[in-house]
Protein backbone atom coordinates (compact mmCIF):
# COMPACT_ATOMS: atom_id res chain seq x y z
CA UNK A 1 0.00 0.00 0.00
CA UNK A 2 2.00 2.82 -1.48
CA UNK A 3 -1.25 5.22 -1.01
CA UNK A 4 -0.88 5.24 3.06
CA UNK A 5 2.98 6.57 2.60
CA UNK A 6 1.41 8.99 0.10
CA UNK A 7 -1.17 10.02 2.68
CA UNK A 8 1.28 10.51 5.81
CA UNK A 9 3.17 12.80 3.27
CA UNK A 10 -0.24 14.96 2.82
CA UNK A 11 -0.83 14.57 6.51
CA UNK A 12 2.63 16.17 7.36
CA UNK A 13 2.43 18.36 4.62
CA UNK A 14 -1.05 19.79 5.44
CA UNK A 15 0.11 20.21 9.68
CA UNK A 16 2.48 21.97 8.42
CA UNK A 17 0.58 24.60 6.60
CA UNK A 18 -1.51 24.76 9.50
CA UNK A 19 0.58 25.57 12.36
CA UNK A 20 2.13 28.28 9.59
CA UNK A 21 -1.09 29.63 9.09
CA UNK A 22 -2.01 28.92 13.00
CA UNK A 23 -5.31 27.23 12.31
CA UNK A 24 -6.40 25.15 15.12
CA UNK A 25 -8.84 23.06 13.43
CA UNK A 26 -8.99 21.94 9.64
CA UNK A 27 -12.45 21.76 8.14
CA UNK A 28 -11.34 20.70 4.71
CA UNK A 29 -7.94 19.88 2.26
CA UNK A 30 -8.64 19.94 -1.30
CA UNK A 31 -6.03 17.12 -3.28
CA UNK A 32 -5.07 16.64 -6.19
CA UNK A 33 -4.59 13.20 -7.69
CA UNK A 34 -2.66 12.64 -11.17
CA UNK A 35 -4.29 9.82 -13.22
CA UNK A 36 -0.72 9.18 -14.41
CA UNK A 37 0.29 7.70 -11.01
CA UNK A 38 -3.20 5.38 -10.83
CA UNK A 39 -3.83 6.24 -7.15
CA UNK A 40 -6.20 3.50 -5.63
CA UNK A 41 -8.72 6.31 -4.62
CA UNK A 42 -10.29 3.66 -2.01
CA UNK A 43 -6.84 2.88 -0.32
CA UNK A 44 -5.34 6.68 -0.22
CA UNK A 45 -8.93 7.91 1.31
CA UNK A 46 -9.10 5.03 4.00
CA UNK A 47 -5.33 5.97 4.82
CA UNK A 48 -6.34 9.51 5.26
CA UNK A 49 -8.91 8.73 8.09
CA UNK A 50 -6.80 6.59 10.00
CA UNK A 51 -3.95 9.01 9.97
CA UNK A 52 -5.62 12.36 11.00
CA UNK A 53 -4.47 13.51 14.44
CA UNK A 54 -6.95 15.37 16.40
CA UNK A 55 -6.53 18.75 14.35
CA UNK A 56 -8.03 16.73 11.26
CA UNK A 57 -10.79 15.33 13.20
CA UNK A 58 -13.92 17.43 11.68
CA UNK A 59 -11.84 17.45 8.13
CA UNK A 60 -12.84 16.77 4.83
CA UNK A 61 -10.23 15.50 2.14
CA UNK A 62 -11.43 16.47 -1.02
CA UNK A 63 -10.27 14.64 -3.89
CA UNK A 64 -9.92 15.52 -7.82
CA UNK A 65 -8.54 13.56 -10.26
CA UNK A 66 -6.59 15.79 -12.47
CA UNK A 67 -5.88 13.79 -16.12
CA UNK A 68 -2.59 13.21 -17.24
CA UNK A 69 -1.49 15.07 -20.51
CA UNK A 70 1.48 14.74 -21.80
CA UNK A 71 3.51 17.13 -24.80
CA UNK A 72 6.04 15.68 -26.81
CA UNK A 73 9.18 18.16 -26.61
CA UNK A 74 10.41 16.99 -30.44
CA UNK A 75 7.15 17.53 -31.87
CA UNK A 76 4.82 19.07 -29.66
CA UNK A 77 2.11 16.72 -30.13
CA UNK A 78 -0.28 16.57 -26.69
CA UNK A 79 -2.07 13.36 -25.58
CA UNK A 80 -3.32 11.97 -22.79
CA UNK A 81 -2.39 9.16 -21.43
CA UNK A 82 -4.30 5.36 -21.43
CA UNK A 83 -3.50 3.09 -18.73
CA UNK A 84 -5.32 0.89 -21.17
CA UNK A 85 -2.12 0.32 -23.21
CA UNK A 86 0.01 -0.80 -20.86
CA UNK A 87 0.19 -4.17 -19.62
CA UNK A 88 0.00 -4.79 -15.40
CA UNK A 89 3.63 -4.80 -14.78
CA UNK A 90 4.35 -1.48 -16.72
CA UNK A 91 1.41 0.33 -15.12
CA UNK A 92 2.59 -0.76 -11.67
CA UNK A 93 6.09 0.80 -12.55
CA UNK A 94 4.46 3.83 -13.52
CA UNK A 95 2.73 3.75 -9.98
CA UNK A 96 5.53 3.65 -7.95
CA UNK A 97 7.64 6.11 -10.01
CA UNK A 98 5.79 8.09 -12.20
CA UNK A 99 9.06 9.31 -14.27
CA UNK A 100 9.31 5.49 -15.78
CA UNK A 101 7.19 6.73 -18.10
CA UNK A 102 10.13 7.84 -19.98
CA UNK A 103 11.04 4.34 -20.12
CA UNK A 104 7.70 2.85 -21.51
CA UNK A 105 5.67 5.54 -23.27
CA UNK A 106 6.62 7.00 -26.42
CA UNK A 107 5.41 10.41 -28.36
CA UNK A 108 1.87 8.30 -29.99
CA UNK A 109 3.06 10.47 -33.08
CA UNK A 110 6.93 10.76 -33.74
CA UNK A 111 7.85 7.96 -31.35
CA UNK A 112 10.25 9.96 -28.97
CA UNK A 113 10.20 9.18 -25.34
CA UNK A 114 11.53 12.94 -24.57
CA UNK A 115 8.19 14.37 -23.41
CA UNK A 116 6.56 16.71 -20.89
CA UNK A 117 4.15 15.60 -18.10
CA UNK A 118 1.84 18.84 -18.24
CA UNK A 119 -0.60 17.97 -15.79
CA UNK A 120 -1.91 14.66 -13.61
CA UNK A 121 1.49 13.87 -12.72
CA UNK A 122 1.38 12.79 -8.41
CA UNK A 123 -0.78 14.31 -5.50
CA UNK A 124 -0.68 17.67 -4.66
CA UNK A 125 -2.41 19.99 -1.79
CA UNK A 126 -4.19 22.47 -3.30
CA UNK A 127 -6.03 23.85 -0.91
CA UNK A 128 -6.56 24.22 3.24
CA UNK A 129 -9.30 25.58 5.01
CA UNK A 130 -9.62 25.80 8.84
CA UNK A 131 -10.42 28.19 12.01
CA UNK A 132 -7.38 30.13 13.16
CA UNK A 133 -6.63 29.90 16.71
CA UNK A 134 -7.71 33.41 17.33
CA UNK A 135 -11.28 33.32 15.83
CA UNK A 136 -12.46 31.18 18.54
CA UNK B 1 -0.33 23.91 -4.34
CA UNK B 2 1.81 22.31 -2.24
CA UNK B 3 3.71 19.36 -3.23
CA UNK B 4 3.41 16.85 0.07
CA UNK B 5 6.48 14.37 0.06
CA UNK B 6 9.45 16.28 0.65
CA UNK B 7 7.57 16.59 4.16
CA UNK B 8 8.05 13.37 4.90
CA UNK B 9 11.47 12.65 3.49
CA UNK B 10 13.50 13.18 7.39
CA UNK B 11 11.22 11.46 9.03
CA UNK B 12 11.83 8.75 6.76
CA UNK B 13 14.99 9.09 6.94
CA UNK B 14 15.17 9.37 10.99
CA UNK B 15 16.39 6.04 11.94
CA UNK B 16 19.55 6.10 9.93
CA UNK B 17 23.09 7.01 11.55
CA UNK B 18 25.00 8.42 8.88
CA UNK B 19 23.86 8.97 5.36
CA UNK B 20 26.88 8.98 2.74
CA UNK B 21 26.46 10.57 -0.83
CA UNK B 22 29.32 9.00 -3.09
CA UNK B 23 29.92 11.61 -5.42
CA UNK B 24 32.28 13.13 -7.77
CA UNK B 25 32.46 15.91 -10.21
CA UNK B 26 33.00 13.48 -13.32
CA UNK B 27 31.62 10.31 -14.80
CA UNK B 28 34.21 6.74 -14.83
CA UNK B 29 35.97 7.62 -11.65
CA UNK B 30 34.54 4.74 -9.48
CA UNK B 31 32.02 5.69 -7.74
CA UNK B 32 29.74 3.20 -8.16
CA UNK B 33 31.94 0.32 -7.39
CA UNK B 34 33.67 2.37 -4.21
CA UNK B 35 29.53 2.88 -2.90
CA UNK B 36 28.66 -0.76 -3.89
CA UNK B 37 32.02 -2.19 -1.82
CA UNK B 38 31.92 0.57 0.84
CA UNK B 39 28.18 -0.59 1.84
CA UNK B 40 29.24 -4.48 1.42
CA UNK B 41 31.78 -4.03 3.51
CA UNK B 42 30.21 -2.08 6.20
CA UNK B 43 27.36 -5.04 5.73
CA UNK B 44 30.15 -7.47 6.51
CA UNK B 45 31.62 -5.99 9.59
CA UNK B 46 27.90 -6.16 11.08
CA UNK B 47 26.52 -3.01 10.92
CA UNK B 48 22.83 -2.31 9.48
CA UNK B 49 22.95 -0.81 5.69
CA UNK B 50 21.55 0.48 3.01
CA UNK B 51 22.15 1.04 -0.84
CA UNK B 52 20.49 3.31 -2.82
CA UNK B 53 21.53 4.00 -6.35
CA UNK B 54 20.04 7.25 -7.86
CA UNK B 55 21.73 7.45 -11.03
CA UNK B 56 18.40 6.84 -12.50
CA UNK B 57 19.78 7.03 -16.32
CA UNK B 58 23.08 4.68 -15.71
CA UNK B 59 22.33 2.72 -12.28
CA UNK B 60 24.78 0.11 -12.07
CA UNK B 61 25.35 -1.07 -8.20
CA UNK B 62 22.59 -3.54 -9.14
CA UNK B 63 25.24 -5.22 -11.29
CA UNK B 64 28.54 -4.76 -9.66
CA UNK B 65 26.61 -6.77 -6.75
CA UNK B 66 25.04 -9.28 -8.93
CA UNK B 67 21.10 -8.15 -7.54
CA UNK B 68 18.77 -9.84 -9.67
CA UNK B 69 14.86 -11.17 -9.15
CA UNK B 70 14.07 -9.53 -6.40
CA UNK B 71 11.88 -6.40 -5.75
CA UNK B 72 10.61 -3.90 -3.23
CA UNK B 73 7.53 -5.19 -0.72
CA UNK B 74 4.79 -2.87 -0.72
CA UNK B 75 3.88 -2.27 3.47
CA UNK B 76 2.14 1.50 3.96
CA UNK B 77 5.51 2.69 1.43
CA UNK B 78 7.70 0.39 0.25
CA UNK B 79 10.26 -1.35 1.76
CA UNK B 80 13.81 -2.74 -0.02
CA UNK B 81 15.02 -6.23 -0.29
CA UNK B 82 17.55 -6.91 1.59
CA UNK B 83 20.33 -8.53 -0.30
CA UNK B 84 24.34 -9.07 0.80
CA UNK B 85 23.23 -8.38 4.20
CA UNK B 86 22.01 -4.69 2.68
CA UNK B 87 18.94 -2.80 2.09
CA UNK B 88 18.90 -2.55 -1.72
CA UNK B 89 17.11 0.32 -3.62
CA UNK B 90 17.41 1.24 -7.00
CA UNK B 91 15.09 2.26 -10.28
CA UNK B 92 15.87 -0.17 -12.10
CA UNK B 93 13.23 -2.32 -9.76
CA UNK B 94 10.55 0.25 -12.13
CA UNK B 95 12.63 0.68 -15.08
CA UNK B 96 13.80 -2.72 -15.79
CA UNK B 97 16.53 -3.39 -18.53
CA UNK B 98 14.99 -0.55 -21.04
CA UNK B 99 16.72 2.67 -21.41
CA UNK B 100 15.32 5.67 -19.11
CA UNK B 101 16.17 9.15 -20.92
CA UNK B 102 15.20 11.81 -17.62
CA UNK B 103 15.70 15.43 -17.48
CA UNK B 104 16.63 17.08 -14.89
CA UNK B 105 12.97 17.80 -13.47
CA UNK B 106 12.37 14.36 -13.93
CA UNK B 107 15.61 13.32 -11.87
CA UNK B 108 14.09 15.26 -9.03
CA UNK B 109 10.68 13.91 -9.11
CA UNK B 110 11.88 10.52 -9.24
CA UNK B 111 14.40 10.72 -6.04
CA UNK B 112 11.60 12.82 -3.97
CA UNK B 113 9.21 9.92 -5.01
CA UNK B 114 11.73 7.37 -3.59
CA UNK B 115 12.63 9.27 -0.71
CA UNK B 116 9.40 9.93 0.59
CA UNK B 117 7.78 6.29 -0.04
CA UNK B 118 11.08 4.30 0.94
CA UNK B 119 10.63 2.74 4.15
CA UNK B 120 14.24 2.10 5.62
CA UNK B 121 13.64 1.92 8.98
CA UNK B 122 16.43 2.15 11.47
CA UNK B 123 20.18 1.93 9.79
CA UNK B 124 23.95 2.72 10.43
CA UNK B 125 24.67 3.58 7.16
CA UNK B 126 23.09 4.69 4.29
CA UNK B 127 25.39 4.70 1.39
CA UNK B 128 24.27 6.68 -1.73
CA UNK B 129 25.57 5.92 -5.55
CA UNK B 130 25.41 9.32 -6.74
CA UNK B 131 24.99 10.31 -10.50
CA UNK B 132 28.42 12.80 -11.77
CA UNK B 133 28.38 16.52 -11.16
CA UNK B 134 26.74 18.80 -9.63
CA UNK B 135 23.37 18.09 -11.02
CA UNK B 136 19.86 18.22 -9.48
CA UNK B 137 20.61 14.77 -7.51
CA UNK B 138 23.36 16.51 -5.98
CA UNK B 139 21.08 19.80 -5.34
CA UNK B 140 18.07 17.59 -3.91
CA UNK B 141 20.02 15.99 -1.48
CA UNK B 142 21.44 18.63 -0.17
CA UNK B 143 18.19 20.71 -0.12
CA UNK B 144 16.02 17.98 1.12
CA UNK B 145 18.37 15.68 3.61
CA UNK B 146 19.55 17.25 7.05
CA UNK B 147 22.36 15.22 7.90
CA UNK B 148 23.75 14.26 4.55
CA UNK B 149 27.42 13.89 4.10
CA UNK B 150 29.92 13.48 1.03
CA UNK B 151 32.67 10.74 0.08
CA UNK B 152 34.40 12.27 -3.04
CA UNK B 153 36.07 10.00 -5.58
CA UNK B 154 38.57 11.05 -8.51
CA UNK B 155 41.31 9.50 -10.10
CA UNK B 156 45.15 10.35 -10.74
CA UNK B 157 43.96 12.44 -13.41
CA UNK B 158 43.55 16.65 -12.92
CA UNK B 159 40.76 16.58 -15.28
CA UNK B 160 38.66 14.24 -13.40
CA UNK B 161 40.31 16.51 -9.53
CA UNK B 162 39.58 19.20 -11.39
CA UNK B 163 35.78 18.50 -11.06
CA UNK B 164 36.37 17.51 -7.43
CA UNK B 165 38.12 20.68 -6.85
CA UNK B 166 34.48 22.39 -7.92
CA UNK B 167 32.35 19.96 -5.96
CA UNK B 168 33.95 20.23 -2.78
CA UNK B 169 34.24 24.47 -3.32
CA UNK B 170 30.67 24.03 -3.21
CA UNK B 171 29.91 21.74 -0.85
CA UNK B 172 32.20 23.81 1.42
CA UNK B 173 30.31 26.88 0.37
CA UNK B 174 26.92 25.36 1.62
CA UNK B 175 28.53 23.85 5.04
CA UNK B 176 27.71 20.17 4.19
CA UNK B 177 30.49 18.00 5.45
CA UNK B 178 33.11 16.20 3.36
CA UNK B 179 33.78 12.69 4.70
CA UNK B 180 37.24 12.77 2.35
CA UNK B 181 38.48 11.97 -0.49
CA UNK B 182 39.27 8.48 -2.40
CA UNK B 183 41.44 8.25 -5.06
CA UNK B 184 41.16 5.19 -7.66
CA UNK B 185 42.52 3.39 -10.07
CA UNK B 186 45.88 4.57 -9.45
CA UNK B 187 48.90 3.58 -11.24
CA UNK B 188 51.86 4.49 -9.76
CA UNK B 189 53.31 6.05 -6.34
CA UNK B 190 52.38 9.94 -7.09
CA UNK B 191 51.19 11.79 -4.29
CA UNK B 192 49.90 14.66 -5.83
CA UNK B 193 46.29 14.03 -5.21
CA UNK B 194 46.94 13.33 -1.72
CA UNK B 195 48.62 16.44 -1.04
CA UNK B 196 46.22 18.68 -3.21
CA UNK B 197 43.30 17.46 -1.22
CA UNK B 198 44.99 18.36 1.67
CA UNK B 199 45.72 21.62 0.18
CA UNK B 200 41.98 22.35 0.56
CA UNK B 201 41.75 21.17 3.77
CA UNK B 202 40.58 17.55 3.09
CA UNK B 203 40.80 13.93 4.62
CA UNK B 204 42.39 12.07 2.17
CA UNK B 205 41.40 8.75 2.76
CA UNK B 206 42.59 6.13 0.74
CA UNK B 207 44.48 5.44 -2.88
CA UNK B 208 43.23 2.45 -4.61
CA UNK B 209 45.59 0.61 -6.81
CA UNK B 210 44.26 0.14 -10.56
CA UNK B 211 43.27 -3.13 -10.33
CA UNK B 212 42.70 -5.29 -13.30
CA UNK B 213 40.82 -8.25 -11.32
CA UNK B 214 38.15 -5.93 -10.54
CA UNK B 215 36.23 -6.55 -13.80
CA UNK B 216 36.33 -10.51 -13.71
CA UNK B 217 34.88 -10.02 -10.30
CA UNK B 218 31.56 -7.72 -11.15
CA UNK B 219 28.67 -9.83 -10.03
CA UNK B 220 30.21 -11.81 -7.80
CA UNK B 221 30.17 -10.60 -4.28
CA UNK B 222 32.67 -13.54 -3.20
CA UNK B 223 35.63 -13.03 -5.91
CA UNK B 224 35.19 -9.07 -5.66
CA UNK B 225 35.72 -9.19 -1.61
CA UNK B 226 39.02 -10.66 -3.04
CA UNK B 227 40.22 -7.86 -4.71
CA UNK B 228 42.57 -5.05 -3.74
CA UNK B 229 39.89 -2.69 -4.04
CA UNK B 230 37.71 -4.42 -1.62
CA UNK B 231 40.78 -4.45 0.99
CA UNK B 232 41.29 -0.75 0.75
CA UNK B 233 37.77 0.00 0.35
CA UNK B 234 37.84 -1.64 3.89
CA UNK B 235 40.10 0.67 5.26
CA UNK B 236 37.67 3.45 4.62
CA UNK B 237 34.86 1.81 7.70
CA UNK B 238 37.69 2.05 10.08
CA UNK B 239 38.34 5.78 9.43
CA UNK B 240 34.63 7.11 9.13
Amino acid sequence: MHEWALAEAVIAAASEIAEKEGLSEIKEVKIKVGELQQIERDILEFALSQLKSTKFKNAKFNLEIAKAELKCRVCEHKWFFGKEKLDESTAEAIHFVPEVAHTYIKCPKCGSPDFEILTGRGVWLESIKGVKQDDG
Amino acid sequence: MVDPRTSTINERMRGIGRIIAVSSGKGGVGKSLVAATLALTLAKKGYKVGLFDLDFTSPSTHIILGIEGVQPKEEKGIVPPIVHGIKYMSIIYYSGEYATPLRGADVSNALIELLSITRWDKLDFLVIDMPPGIGDATLDLIRLIRNIEFLVVTTPSQLAFETVRKLVSLLKELKIPVMGVVENMKMNDSKIIQQRSQKLGLNFLIAIPYDPKVEEAIGNTNKLLNTMLVKKVEEIDSKI
